[in-house]
């Protein structure tokens, strides 16, 4: 009798919750996001959608979207594809959006991309990867709001040529940051006349990179590039050092979280990356045009979460001002936003976006600052 | 095959053939077309788990060689659909048969743990081969299935062709079961020495069996691919093949209908918390997704107390005497109560 009344309440409690009734008022307006807040990745969606919130909170507060209510609807996808299409489903026809922001994966982005273009719903990814919205031809209704790994490895190069540097050796990780890095890094190479020596990768759960780094010594490299977005990238910097080699080690913009520079420690010092002008807010120069964004983000967020403002979080933060201002323009019809996404130009905490038919990004490699290490701070590289 | 699997497959039918009047919105639809894929590979792993008693907690792999086969071989060799799909289904019987003639020979956490290490390989091979796989970038662009140039491009015709699949391998399951191949399986299961000094080639009918599970698995991964038109290692890592043992665990190893709960169970309690999440938000109580696994938990603790044979049977059971209790209430004899 006992198990039998445990069983009849479960199921009363189960029958209580369906009839839930969430009704919306018919002339809000419905944007849907997708974050991975749990799971494997939820570093990138924490912030995500603690920023979706605070942006939405402080739109509404100013009057809405012409005087209609932005009403959010955040799902979580744990950083899973099979989630990631069920999420978008759920937020194309039940709830009804008329656009959707996210996912936070390249991953999980990819798997609800042929959705989205047979929806013909406008998508504004919070991924790096750049195939996402390459070739725009094939990507109508697809954009996203991190700068393109492509435009890093340009940085990269750049800052090389300028060292006379040639050779070089890659390092990355085997997850898809890293994958995508290291087709993006071998591809650019032969246009600046960069040499790659050797080519080595990593399992993300890895804790000593020293066979890899022998590898690329021997092969007679003058820098290094590392390209991963896990926390194993910061035993790289701790190898190089044990192996007293002296020559410069690059990140790539995964590296942009204060947390990998204090786990590399003294070892990380001086090593350069490109990422955006968010993490070295300070340094950036008072007349560059983003610095107001930057620093009215930074300090909103962190006195609103009390959290370390992270990149991440400002792609959010970018994608729904960059959504928003356009139903301002052309109200809540999905092919009137995608057409006036398309004309924008915004400046946001990634950098000066400009979008165009053939670029569904809108950004260039000026996005991108060169930053060091200095005292366990990000500072910009003035050489 | 029995009277009671007729029915039982009629009724699936009838409720298949009606749901999308039902459900109303094609978003459900896309959320049971997930769990028809789960149904068949749990149909598959349950001949092997429940039945034959051999546990593989690598069933996550067979799905991967079956949907990394349909993607390559349409995207980069432009072959048709159904004859990739049928060369992962070959592909997935041959790793079977070569992964099955060492590991059949192991018993319990032995079998468990090959079982795992095959998937761990499966898993590393497709985010290392970058060349073939893709690696962690994955393969986009896989066509749609068509039959005869009806193309499956919406939520209902996907749903009625993955569930008309599911119907079709559950019939060949059940019938499987009550054939004497099936009764020599239970043998198996009952003990290999006794079933061995009755005539049965065990050590060819485990791996014959595993051969047809992993082609069920295998299935499933190539509808899967052909659905969700881009596919990355992450669907297939170990903890989806953990997850499908659950499945089967929590419906009821010892019997075929008792998966196909399970797998319908726990495809659907993520909607489900999701929903309850949004009741919870609407009525002013803030709900973290953390719970989730929280309440996957309590389910699950729940079931393996009160229900340790799976909800099938355990449910059967209650209502049975459910029923016997108001028969004697009714002043009738309580016989069936057991």
């Amino acid at each position: 009798m006992k198990k039998r009344s445990v069983f009849l309440l479960a199921a009363l409690a189960m029958v209580l919750s369906f009839s839930s009734a969430i009704t919306a008022m018919a002339e809000d307006i419905h944007v849907g996001c997708i974050f991975a807040i749990t799971g494997k990745a939820s570093w990138l969606g924490e912030p995500e959608r603690n920023t979706a919130e605070m942006v939405a909170k402080k739109i509404n507060a100013a009057g809405g979207i012409n005087g209609k209510k932005l009403v959010l609807h955040i799902e979580d996808d744990q950083g899973d594809n099979t989630q990631a299409v069920n999420a978008v489903n759920k937020l194309i026809k039940k709830d009804k959006v008329c656009a959707i922001i996210g996912p936070s994966t390249s991953g999980t982005s990819m798997a609800v991309v042929p959705i989205v273009q047979e929806a013909k719903i406008p998508l504004l990814s919070c991924a790096g990867a750049a195939v996402i919205v390459e070739p725009a031809s094939e990507r109508k209704w697809v954009f996203k709001t991190p700068q393109k790994d492509s435009d890093c490895v340009k940085r990269i190069y750049d800052h090389m040529k300028g060292k006379g540097i040639k050779d070089i050796g890659i390092i990355s990780s085997t997850s898809g940051f890293g994958d995508a890095g290291r087709n993006q890094l071998k591809k650019i190479a032969a246009e600046y006349g960069i040499n790659i020596v050797a080519d080595e990768t990593y399992d993300p759960t890895a804790t000593d990179m020293t066979a890899q780094l022998v590898k690329i010594k021997n092969a007679g490299a003058q820098a290094v590039v590392n390209w991963s977005i896990e926390p194993a990238q910061a035993i790289v910097p701790q190898n190089i050092k044990q192996l007293k080699l002296t020559i410069p080690l690059y990140q790539s913009h995964g590296f942009g979280n204060l947390k990998y520079a204090a786990a590399a420690g003294e070892a990380g010092e001086g090593l350069i990356f490109p990422a955006g002008r968010l993490l070295a807010v300070d340094t950036v120069a008072d007349d560059h045009p983003q610095k107001k964004v930057l620093v009215d983000y930074r300090n909103e967020y962190e006195s609103t979460y009390k959290d370390k403002v992270s990149t991440f979080g400002g792609h959010a933060y970018d994608a729904l001002y960059i959504l928003t201002n356009a139903m301002k323009k052309v109200g809540d019809d999905p092919a009137k936003i995608r057409d006036e996404i398309e004309k924008t130009e915004f400046v946001g905490t990634a950098g000066i976006f400009k979008f165009s038919p053939t670029d569904h990004c809108g950004l260039d490699k000026t996005a991108f600052e060169m930053l060091t290490v200095k005292n366990g701070k990000f500072v910009v590289l003035t050489e | 095959m029995k009277i009671k699997d007729y029915i039982g497959i009629g009724i699936l039918i009838i409720v298949i053939a009606a749901m999308p009047d039902l459900v109303g919105n094609d978003y459900y639809l896309g959320v049971l077309i997930f769990t028809a894929f789960n149904c068949l590979t749990c149909t598959g792993l349950c001949l092997l788990m429940g039945y034959t008693g051999q546990i593989s907690i690598g069933h996550g792999a067979f799905i991967a060689i079956g949907a990394y086969s349909s993607a390559i071989l349409t995207t980069k060799l432009g072959w048709s659909p159904w004859t990739a799909m049928g060369c992962g289904v070959l592909l997935a019987a041959i790793t079977a048969v070569i992964v099955g003639i060492p590991t059949m020979r192991l018993k319990g956490h032995y079998l468990a743990m090959a079982t795992l290490g095959f998937a761990s390989i499966v898993h590393i091979v497709s985010v290392a081969a970058v060349d073939v796989t893709g690696g962690p970038s994955g393969i986009s662009g896989i066509p749609r299935l068509q039959i005869f140039g009806f193309a499956l491009n919406s939520d209902t015709r996907n749903f009625y062709f993955s569930w008309g699949v599911v119907v079709v391998g559950l019939y060949l399951a059940v019938n499987l079961i009550h054939s004497r191949v099936g009764r020599g399986l239970q043998a198996i299961h009952g003990s290999e020495d006794a079933a061995s000094s009755l005539g049965v080639n065990i050590a060819v009918d485990k791996i014959k069996i595993l051969v047809l599970s992993a082609i069920y698995a295998s299935i499933s991964g190539s509808l899967y691919a052909h659905y969700v038109l881009y596919i990355d290692p992450g669907p297939f890592d170990i903890m989806h093949s953990v997850l499908l043992v659950t499945m089967v665990a929590v419906g009821g190893l010892h019997n075929i209908w008792g998966a196909i709960t399970g797998a319908v169970l726990l495809s659907l309690l993520p909607e489900f918390l999701s929903f309850l999440s949004e009741y919870l938000q609407g009525i002013g109580i803030r709900y973290q997704t953390d719970y989730d696994t929280l309440i996957y938990g309590s389910i699950l603790l729940l079931i393996m107390l009160f229900l340790p044979e799976g909800l099938f049977e355990g449910l059967s059971r209650s209502l049975k005497s459910i029923s016997g209790f108001r028969g004697k209430l009714a002043g009738r004899s309580s016989e069936r109560a057991d």
